[in-house]
């Protein structure tokens, strides 16, 4: 608030800051950002856990046959995410489900409570989703060497493609492996970031009074894409890991 | 506060020299996102997979298991049901049956006794016939001699009419001879 005071101050007149919300700053004051920081990433970070406990644990704390309201949403994740490695990673999978679902929740937990006014969202900061999908490519990539040794290398060459093509084919293959991790975290965090930023300049339109009317029509409407999209992303994240982790199971193609 | 926001708008304008307006390609806060977001997926993936997952699956396992248990014991009733109507099937025809044979044997019993009535009967009739023919000769018989006595007691009185007298032996003698003639 301060600092868009302080711009507003040197600029003057209609000024824009739609970035500055992403923004990460300590939160008790203190000198710089160093890695022990309690900052405001930290904090909405904590605050997705306890959502996730809230939602997780004390929802399902009656274990109840007939589930209540929260018992429900908790199984109905579950079954969600449960199906979906399943079905696209194959039943061997399975044993990965705690991880897929812990990458799953904190996502589409992060996002969501992005979405609270003045709110931070973790997940539009490219230090987070790098970190994410890189635990994933590093995951499947020793995986599928540990499962597979030298036959996990059978995922770049297209055997079932014409000898001629298949070095032309397999380079191809090799530069879209290791675009994935940076596809992966871009298309989260620029996602995010993106809508967030939308929504902050339609707010700055708000100041004029002859369009406020419309941009505050476009903030709910925003708004409404913004869930959607919240969720979305968390579940295209989600279904690419679990499409990563099927070639590092079964890599041929 | 007032040095955190001094803080956080010095940052930010580090943040716009090394890269306009994006927060996100301030790597100065990298490390503490990193170590953070590490700490935070580490307690989630504990909190879930120690205590929610378990609990959550079981939860499932326990409901499909209900489910399935109630299927299989309605499953059961309706076999039960089926062979119940069965029986009343059964039952219902093995009356029937019954009733016929009930109500034959009944018509049969019925048949003889009415036979052995109508015999008695019978019997009873002829019996009372042949008693009322006796009765009724009797009553001839009867008849004859009063007719007899009549005639002699009306000759003797048309006698003594005519102004005679006979002795009574002769007018029974003649009116016998009469009625014989």
């Amino acid at each position: 608030m301060a600092t868009e005071a302080a711009h507003g101050g040197e600029e003057g007149g209609l000024v824009f800051h739609p970035m500055d919300q992403f923004i990460v700053k300590p939160l008790f004051g203190g000198e710089g950002v160093h890695w022990y920081t309690i900052t405001n990433a930290t904090l909405w970070m904590a605050l997705t856990v306890l959502a996730i406990v809230a939602l997780m644990v004390l929802g399902t704390s009656g274990r109840n046959r007939i589930p209540s309201r929260m018992q429900s949403v908790a199984e109905m994740a579950y079954g969600f995410i449960y199906k979906m490695v399943e079905d696209v990673a194959g039943k061997d999978a399975i044993r990965f489900f705690p991880y897929i679902f812990t990458l799953f929740m904190f996502i589409v937990t992060a996002n969501l409570l992005g979405l609270v006014p003045t709110a931070f969202t973790v997940t539009s900061h490219f230090a987070a989703t790098i970190l994410l999908a890189l635990s994933v490519f590093l995951t499947v990539t020793v995986l599928g060497f540990v499962l597979h040794g030298k036959q996990f290398l059978g995922l770049f060459w297209v055997s079932s493609a014409p000898l001629a093509v298949r070095p032309l084919l397999a380079l191809i293959e090799v530069i879209s492996y290791f675009v994935r991790p940076v596809s992966h975290s871009i298309r989260l965090a620029g996602n995010m970031m993106a809508g967030h930023a939308v929504i902050k300049v339609f707010a700055g339109f708000a100041a004029i009074a002859a369009v406020s009317p419309i941009s505050i029509v476009a903030i709910a409407g925003m708004y409404g894409l913004e869930l959607l999209v919240a969720f979305i992303q968390a579940y295209v994240f989600t279904i690419l890991t679990c499409v990563y982790l099927k070639d590092a199971l079964h890599p041929a193609h | 506060m007032a040095t955190t926001t001094h803080e956080a708008a010095g940052h930010a304008a580090d943040a716009a020299a090394a890269a306009p307006g994006m927060p996100q390609l301030d790597f100065s806060t990298w490390g503490n996102q990193i170590f953070w977001l590490i700490v935070t997926l580490v307690v989630i993936y504990l909190i879930l997979s120690r205590v929610a997952l378990p609990r959550v699956g079981s939860v499932l396992a326990d409901r499909a298991g209900a489910i399935a248990n109630d299927i299989a014991a309605a499953e059961d009733l309706k076999q039960k049901a089926k062979e119940a109507e069965a029986a009343y099937d059964k039952a219902l025809a093995d009356a029937r049956v019954e009733a016929a044979n009930i109500v034959a044997a009944t018509k049969a019993e019925i048949q003889a006794d009415l036979a052995e009535a109508t015999a008695r009967a019978d019997a009873e009739i002829s019996a009372k016939v042949a008693e009322g023919e006796k009765a009724i000769a009797e009553i001839r018989a009867g008849a004859l001699e009063a007719a007899e006595v009549v005639a002699k007691d009306a000759a003797a009185e048309i006698v003594a009419a005519f102004g005679f007298t006979a002795a009574p032996d002769a007018i029974d003698s003649a009116v016998t001879e009469k009625l014989k003639g």
